[in-house]
């Protein structure tokens, strides 16, 4: 998992456009495997269909590339990958100072109760303070509900993952209790919240979509948290924690500090994911606002081999994949769950691959 | 509120505790083995599903409730090769292979089921209750504790077989030391992947068993998702349980209890609390715990680590 970056390797004798030459083969590599093993799962999912009556091959083609049919598709594509892009950048920093964070979904939801109440509460704001405001909100929830599992982990040696699973379903009933109770629309039939104030909304990007800035956003913090991670000394101390938290002691690096960091800005992407849907496209808060982003956002993180850059790509192809299946649900009958197996395999073949090195013959 | 505190009322709610914990017994003593090697499966959430839906299928199609059940342990002993294949052959992150385990199980019984099973929309028929002679007409204890199925009951011999297992053989202690010290296992001339191949296959049968339960024993259906997060629970039964078999058996009880007084209270409220409190509570109670036991003192020592990396 801990792959130390092959950047730098070009070294300082060798001259600029032989370095640039070599950087880009070495990233090309990179791509290598995520890719291999993107066509390991999509050739098994392809065996499947066709295992069960189905055309596999027509059916595979038409999920990766019916998305890209026209604008509009292509924009709720982009929708959808908001969230996964940022949940994934988020969680690649978890990852690296190896805090296993299997709570994005919970703080997804503590994002989105954040930015509802933030949204439902205040009146007479511009929009040019609304929405800051309400992102702000959803990020604070988010990092406050992965800040939780952090400090827990550092206090108390609480295992992050059992916590952060446990507040996953405490994040999820809270929301069930607060759209049935407290924050119900008393008009409505539904529990579901208020409608958010229409200054709080997240501007469109392109009219006649659904795609809001909120895509801007993830792609500027994703490469904000990639310049962090590998061009900034506190996102180096945060992955020698990561690496080997006796030695990023000894170094005189701050292991506890480092670790409830890396919970809180996992947490806080997340929760921002949550304010964007709610403030983006539902405008209200639900029980089951998320369709399982979070525990989808791993998938992206691991793809991307926990490199905040690479969960850009690998949430955009998550999204093409989810959106394809949905399509793919209504063109062929092939139920859309497929692309969980997808999913699956392709983590499974990244690991496998990631294990070419592997050499039996060396015992030890 | 009178009518709650019944001997009536308890002796359901025992009953029920029983029942719904069941899989969660299953699964956790499956962990406590796995776990007990130094191999952390928290993939055992779609073991459970590709359990329950195996055991649907066979069942379905055989009408033998005892093959549905070999089915569901058979499910989770392939889905346990798969596993072990990649982490301790191939020395891959746990947490990771386990995530994609979990998605693979929910999309796999998934797909299938809304390929083949959905449309039927015809159940099994479940394990029927068996009464224990005399002792199921005991006034109080009789309906909980003799008046159950056969899975419910096996519960009781999977967690003494465990303890068993664990404690009181050389095999067990051997198990053991490979969680808390491989090298040692190692150094005796013993292989330390064979042990942990063999904790979890184990650890993933029992995990497919308490599967086939929820399909075979409890509901006669299966429904995607089904098991709703019951192998995460079981990876916090077993923190919660120090490691140990019987203490799992007696946590999974109690969240047996929590679920069943939830359900409860959700047919007959009680003092205006509602009932996401009692459903939260399990999990807040885990948190708790967690954070009392300190993971440290009876953790096995190299939980999660492969063995051969520094």
């Amino acid at each position: 998992m801990t792959q130390i970056d092959q950047q730098g390797r070009g070294g300082a004798a060798t001259p600029p456009p032989l370095r640039i030459l070599r950087k880009a083969a070495s990233a090309g590599l990179a791509m290598m495997r995520p890719a291999a093993a993107l066509a390991v799962a999509l050739f098994c999912g392809t065996v499947l269909l066709g295992l069960n009556g189905f055309d596999g091959i027509s059916v595979m083609i038409g999920m990766v590339f019916g998305v890209f049919q026209d604008m509009r598709s292509v924009s709720e594509v982009l929708l959808k990958a908001v969230p996964l892009i940022l949940i994934g950048a988020g969680l690649c920093v978890a990852f690296r100072c190896r805090m296993w964070n299997i709570g994005a979904e919970g703080q997804f939801y503590a994002g989105a109760v954040a930015a509802t109440f933030a949204g439902v509460s205040v009146e007479g704001l511009t929009a040019w303070l609304y929405v800051p405001l309400i992102t702000l909100a959803g990020a604070l929830g988010g990092a406050f509900w992965g800040g939780i599992a952090g400090y827990l982990k550092v206090r108390f040696q609480a295992s992050e993952i059992v916590t952060t699973i446990m507040l996953n379903y405490i994040a999820l009933i809270a929301t069930s209790y607060l759209v049935t109770g407290p924050m119900k629309d008393a008009q409505a039939a539904y529990p579901q919240s208020a409608r958010l104030f229409r200054e709080a909304w997240i501007p469109n990007l392109i009219p006649g979509t659904r795609l809001h800035v909120g895509i801007l956003v993830a792609l500027v913090l994703a490469l904000a948290l990639y310049v962090f991670l590998y061009r900034s000394s506190a996102g180096y101390a945060m992955r020698v924690v990561g690496i080997n938290p006796f030695a990023a002691a000894y170094a005189g690096i701050r292991t506890r500090g480092n670790m409830v960091a890396a919970m809180c800005i996992s947490g806080g992407m997340a929760g921002l994911a949550g304010a964007f849907e709610v403030a983006g496209v539902t405008r209200r808060l639900y029980q089951s606002i998320s369709p399982g982003y979070g525990f989808e956002g791993i998938a992206v993180a691991l793809l991307a081999g926990n490199n905040p850059l690479g969960a850009i790509l690998s949430g955009g192809l998550f999204a093409v994949l989810r959106s394809g299946a949905e399509l793919m649900q209504i063109t062929s009958q092939v139920p859309q769950v497929l692309v969980l197996v997808i999913q699956g395999i392709v983590i499974l073949s990244v690991v496998a691959f990631a294990a070419i090195r592997w050499q039996p013959w060396r015992k030890g | 509120m009178q009518d709650i505190l019944t001997l009536g009322f308890l002796a359901t709610l025992l009953a029920t505790a029983w029942r719904l914990a069941t899989p969660l017994i299953f699964a956790s003593i499956g962990e406590v083995i796995s776990e007990r090697a130094g191999i952390l499966n928290i993939g055992i959430e779609g073991t459970m599903l590709m359990g329950a839906f195996c055991g649907f299928a066979a069942t379905f199609a055989s009408g033998s409730l005892m093959l549905g059940l070999l089915a569901g342990i058979a499910a989770g002993v392939a889905s346990g090769l798969l596993f072990a294949l990649l982490t301790v052959t191939v020395k891959a992150n746990q947490i990771v292979v386990g995530a994609a385990i979990n998605l693979l199980g929910l999309g796999l019984t998934s797909f299938l089921f809304r390929t083949y099973y959905v449309s039927t929309g015809r159940g099994v028929e479940i394990a029927p209750p068996i009464d224990i002679p005399w002792l199921s007409d005991l006034p109080f204890f009789g309906e909980a504790l003799f008046r159950q199925n056969l899975i419910v009951y096996s519960t009781v011999i999977v967690t003494i077989l465990a303890a068993l297992l664990l404690y009181r053989t050389s095999f067990g202690l051997t198990l053991r030391a490979v969680g808390d010290h491989p090298k040692a296992v190692d150094v005796a001339g013993r292989s330390v992947a064979a042990y942990r191949y063999a904790a979890v296959l184990m650890g993933s049968g029992l995990a497919g068993l308490g599967g086939a339960f929820l399909t075979l024993g409890h509901s006669n259906q299966f429904v995607e998702g089904m098991t709703s997060g019951r192998g995460f629970i079981a990876l916090a039964v077993v923190v919660f349980a120090r490691w140990s078999p019987v203490g799992a058996f007696f946590v999974s009880i109690l969240f047996g209890l929590f679920y069943a007084l939830q359900l409860q209270l959700q047919a007959q409220p009680l003092l205006n609390i509602s009932y996401q409190v009692f459903q939260a509570l399990p999990y807040l109670m885990t948190i708790i715990a967690v954070c009392l036991v300190g993971g440290k003192s009876a953790e096995p020592r190299r939980l999660g680590v492969p063995y051969g990396e520094r």
